[in-house]
């Protein structure tokens, strides 16, 4: 197997030497090859050693051995690609893998051979381990046939180089503009991005916009503006931009819509990214758009198509927002009562929607506004709850365990409901559910199932957004404190949007299924999964 | 495709007839480049493919035919003619093409040179979904002495008063003081929606606007309303604000209208545009219990710069300002390379030759602008000066402070103090020309004083 394998090998190598040589298209299944030894070598070289690992046209001393072995039998033993001659694993059924590397000098030395017959000895004794042990090693690289193993997104990477350099790439290659980091970012944090409102990125765009849809760049000024806040509002404005796109959407001559339109989708959602970081219903919202395109069957007319595509996003808002919503007041005013204090925290729009359909069911109860810096989003909440008639207080964060005794319930609304039972919201709603938690007042989390997302996070440092800091900048009679706060070096400010907040600071999760506890909302996950 | 370019080129420069009598406005020469270029070289930096220009016969036919007058743009022109006695407003225009205009415009004139960052206007229009948004700058003292003018003199005109939110962003009141009989009106209904309003007076209208295709179709029926900056703004700065109680506004019918022509999906979309402002917990305004923008739908707004070159060449006094301050606008060699110039003669930093000049021995250039084949000779002084295309300057002139316009021709040792000389003129020999408009083809018997 090895045999033909190396056998085939240097003939199959040479063939693409020439026809790289010659400028000759490759063919199909060369590039194929081609890609996968390329991104194989390339998960080698990201784990094991970082330094010699050559280019593919270096020749480099063939006695390397090969250091750690892939743990499944199925993924081949592949040489450093300076090794002119890779070895397949024994046993495996080659699945095309140990292509040949593109290497020049297919002439094979003593040396290269003794290196052959050493990995191959190697890949045994690798599949005899495996077989032993039968667990994979966390940091090997996934192969085609183990999609479980999942890698970090690249928005929480960026004090890695590489990482920052690949999607510079990738934007580059979608003709998006990037976005800059802005100030002295806080070490714990580095590895988030943090941007300057004042530094939008449509200032790199041409003005008509050609590369990216009208609306879509209307969508992320107003992501990064502040102007569409809220979990709701930016998957409603993100599929009714969407809606915008499909309708002046023409499918490309020799090109499927399902295909094509997807791949036109994905500049967009980059685009959108780096204005403002998706949220967890948006990236649902995409998941589910994406599938919708990819299901349209090929005999469907443009029109027909685009018309389908229409209908399911109205679907879809209607059922997971507007309905979800009618549901979830509907359990929730069960648990209201007449002479209830409840206090909310910031301006959830999920939240206003049940206490003001409360306050039309007739229910008597009073609302305590928390609210925070820099966003002081309470006051907007506050204006809402007040016009309907509804007799609030509203406070300040610092003054929460003052007013605490008073309360009894708390509503908190959630940006997503982690696979593991966290809450992810905004910053500040642990602290209220703590401090609630210490008086025994309970806390209700009012989340529709759309936000549910499958990560699993357990403090709010590893995944978060930093917003401007001159946010914190505040100017008070006409004096502005931390208007240098650049010249400080020792000073960083930080503004962070979300925290995440226990399970077991959360009493009930009110959703359109119904009221469960927050533990349950893997089972949710894996009944709506089973669903699609 | 998101915005439409249109320049405004059919203007005929009322307010300096000296320069403009023999050539048109659009193609008067700033920096070497006729004016026109500048505007052009905006819209082309930002990203536009194709502008609409609107200009008369006689512009047209020079852009195509004058070797002298190159636009050097790699964007698709449309030219629009216009009869030149139409006396045709710039709402006039826009309501010419309202044909060709398919979706939002960028409305400019032909006088603007600025260096403005035009993203920051069209994300206004962009973010708020606004009817109108407009650039203004902080107007800058004209320092410079204007040839025929005896001593500073106080502008005549009029004084816009513009009244902006607290933000600074949001247009809440413009008016004109010649529009105003004895003081500023200020409506109570703007005052009960935006109790702090900051009302600025020295600000300079650039003339360039972005408008909702809705606004040119209300254009088109509307033909009572002639000028954008005159009429037009002022009517939906005052829009914003008029109360719908009898008849809804004429340009939200227009709104409707369009929107009932597109099938169903423009009204489902209009329900998510709704929904998400419902959802979204953000305000443009604190301290009233009213909702974003007030539940307003026409909206303006204004980006005003507060560094940086913004001007409108309609004057001479502009026109001389922006030939100083052209050059940094962009970074073309001060000299020519086709200019013959000769080792023996001194030319200051901030001056510009055009192409195929010649000057000649010990002259010295300061602070100047030497157009397209003028021909210099022996011992010149020329300082302070526009010295425009195809002109003679003999032996031992002394040029200081002056205009001189195309072809004309200065004869010897003629000493020139502030003065205007129109185009193909001829200055007599040891002339002595203080501080006048020479356009009148009188010739002079010299060697005497000729002031105004």
């Amino acid at each position: 197997m090895a045999d033909c394998g190396a056998a085939d090998g240097p003939v199959k190598k040479d063939d693409i030497v020439r026809a790289k040589n010659e400028g000759k298209e490759l063919t199909k299944e060369e590039k194929q090859r081609l890609r996968k030894e390329k991104k194989h070598q390339k998960k080698q070289k990201d784990e094991k050693r970082p330094s010699e690992r050559a280019k593919e046209k270096k020749p480099v001393a063939p006695s390397q051995p090969v250091a750690t072995q892939p743990p499944t039998q199925k993924a081949p033993t592949v040489l450093p690609a300076s090794a002119p001659i890779p070895v397949p694993a024994s046993g495996a059924p080659s699945h095309s893998s140990p292509a040949p590397s593109p290497a020049d000098k297919p002439a094979k030395s003593r040396a290269e051979q003794k290196a052959e017959r050493r990995a191959r000895q190697d890949a045994d004794r690798a599949s005899k381990q495996q077989s032993c042990f039968s667990s994979s090693k966390t940091k090997a690289p996934p192969s085609e046939l183990n999609p479980v193993v999942k890698r970090l997104p690249e928005h929480v990477q960026v004090d890695d180089p590489a990482v920052v350099k690949r999607l510079a790439k990738k934007l580059e290659r979608q003709q998006i503009p990037l976005r800059s980091d802005y100030g002295y970012k806080v070490s714990l944090f580095s590895h988030l991005h943090q941007y300057s409102r004042k530094a939008p990125l449509t200032q790199q765009l041409s003005i008509p916009s050609t590369v990216i849809h009208p609306s879509i760049v209307r969508l992320g000024l107003q992501y990064s503006q502040g102007i569409v806040v809220g979990s709701n509002a930016r998957s409603v404005a993100l599929l009714h931009a969407f809606k915008q796109v499909i309708r002046d959407y023409t499918t490309p001559p020799n090109e499927e819509l399902a295909r094509d339109l997807v791949n036109k989708l994905k500049p967009y959602i980059s685009f959108l990214n780096q204005c403002r970081p998706l949220s967890a219903s948006m990236g649902n919202a995409i998941k589910y758009i994406k599938k919708e395109i990819s299901n349209i069957p090929s005999q469907f007319k443009e029109e027909e198509a685009k018309t389908k595509l229409q209908k399911c996003i109205d679907c879809y808002i209607n059922e997971n927002v507007v309905l979800a919503a009618k549901a979830i007041s509907k359990y929730a005013i069960k648990k209201i009562s007449d002479g209830d204090v409840i206090l909310v925290y910031g301006c959830s729009s999920l939240v206003n929607h049940i206490l003001c359909e409360a306050y039309d069911k007739s229910r008597k109860f009073r609302v305590i506004v928390v609210d925070s810096r820099p966003r002081l989003e309470g006051r907007e909440a506050l204006r809402r709850l007040v016009q309907r008639g509804i007799s609030c207080t509203y406070v300040l964060i610092s003054a929460l365990s003052y007013i605490l005794p008073e309360v009894s319930k708390v509503f908190l609304g959630a940006h997503a409901l982690l696979a593991n039972g966290y809450v992810m919201s905004r910053v500040g709603t642990s602290q209220i559910a703590l401090v609630a938690r210490t008086f025994n007042v309970p806390v209700l989390v009012c989340c529709e199932t759309y936000k549910f997302c499958e990560r699993v996070q357990t403090d709010s440092f590893v995944s978060n957004e930093l917003d401007d800091p001159d946010d914190l900048m505040v100017t008070r009679k006409g004096k502005t404190q931390l208007e240098n706060w650049h010249d400080v070096s020792s000073l960083g400010l930080l503004n962070l949007v979300y925290d995440v907040t226990p399970p077991d600071f959360v009493d009930l999760v009110i959703t359109d299924l119904g009221m469960i506890p927050c533990t349950s909302v893997p089972v949710v996950l894996r009944v709506k999964n089973l669903e699609q | 495709m998101e915005l439409q370019a249109v320049l405004m080129a059919a203007g005929g420069g009322s307010r300096m007839m000296d320069l403009t009598y023999n050539t048109p406005k659009p193609l008067l020469p700033v920096g070497n480049k006729p004016l026109i270029w500048y505007p052009l070289n905006l819209l082309e930096r930002v990203g536009f493919e194709e502008v609409i220009v609107i200009t008369t016969k006689e512009v047209q036919k020079m852009i195509s035919t004058d070797p002298k007058v190159k636009l050097d743009v790699k964007m698709k022109l449309d030219l629009v003619c216009i009869q030149e006695d139409a006396d045709m407003g710039t709402a006039d225009a826009l309501r010419h093409i309202q044909q060709k205009v398919k979706t939002d415009v960028l409305v400019v004139s032909c006088d603007l040179i600025t260096d403005a960052a035009l993203h920051e206007v069209v994300d206004l229009f962009r973010a708020h979904n606004a009817t109108l948004s407009m650039l203004m700058s902080k107007a800058h003292e004209f320092t410079e002495t204007v040839p025929g003018q005896k001593g500073k003199k106080k502008t005549g005109e009029q004084r816009d008063f513009v009244g902006v939110d607290g933000t600074g962003k949001r247009l809440l009141f413009m008016a004109n003081e010649a529009d105003l009989d004895e003081g500023v009106v200020i409506r109570k209904s703007i005052m009960r929606k935006h109790p702090r309003m900051h009302i600025k007076t020295g600000l300079v209208d650039a003339h360039l606007y972005c408008l909702k295709k809705s606004v040119v179709d209300f254009l088109a029926d509307n033909k009572s309303i002639s000028s954008i900056r005159g009429e037009l703004v002022p009517y939906l700065v005052r829009k914003q604000f008029s109360k719908s109680t009898n008849s809804p506004k004429v340009i939200d019918e227009t709104h409707q209208n369009l929107k009932k022509n597109d099938s169903n999906i423009s009204s489902r979309d209009e329900e998510l545009l709704h929904l998400t402002q419902e959802r979204s917990c953000w305000n443009d305004h604190r301290g009233d219990m009213s909702d974003a923008y007030h539940g307003g739908r026409l909206r303006c707004y204004v980006h005003i710069m507060d560094e940086g070159i913004c001007y409108r060449v309609n004057t001479l006094a502009a026109y001389i300002e922006a030939n100083r301050l052209a050059p940094k606008l962009f970074d073309e060699p001060a000299v020519h390379p086709s200019a013959v110039v000769s080792e023996r003669c001194l030319i200051g930093a901030d001056s510009i030759i055009g192409a195929s000049c010649q000057i000649s021995d010990k002259t010295s250039i300061k602070r100047s602008t030497i157009g397209v084949s003028t021909t210099v000779r022996e011992k010149v002084k020329v300082t302070n000066s526009i010295i425009m295309h195809g002109v003679t300057i003999e032996e031992g002139c002394n040029i200081q402070g002056s205009v001189i316009c195309s072809n004309a021709v200065i004869g010897r040792g003629a000493d020139i103090k502030y003065c205007l000389v129109g185009s193909a003129q001829r200055i007599e020999p040891d002339a002595e020309v203080n501080i006048t408009y020479h356009y009148k083809s009188i010739t002079y018997n010299n060697c005497h004083k000729v002031s105004k």
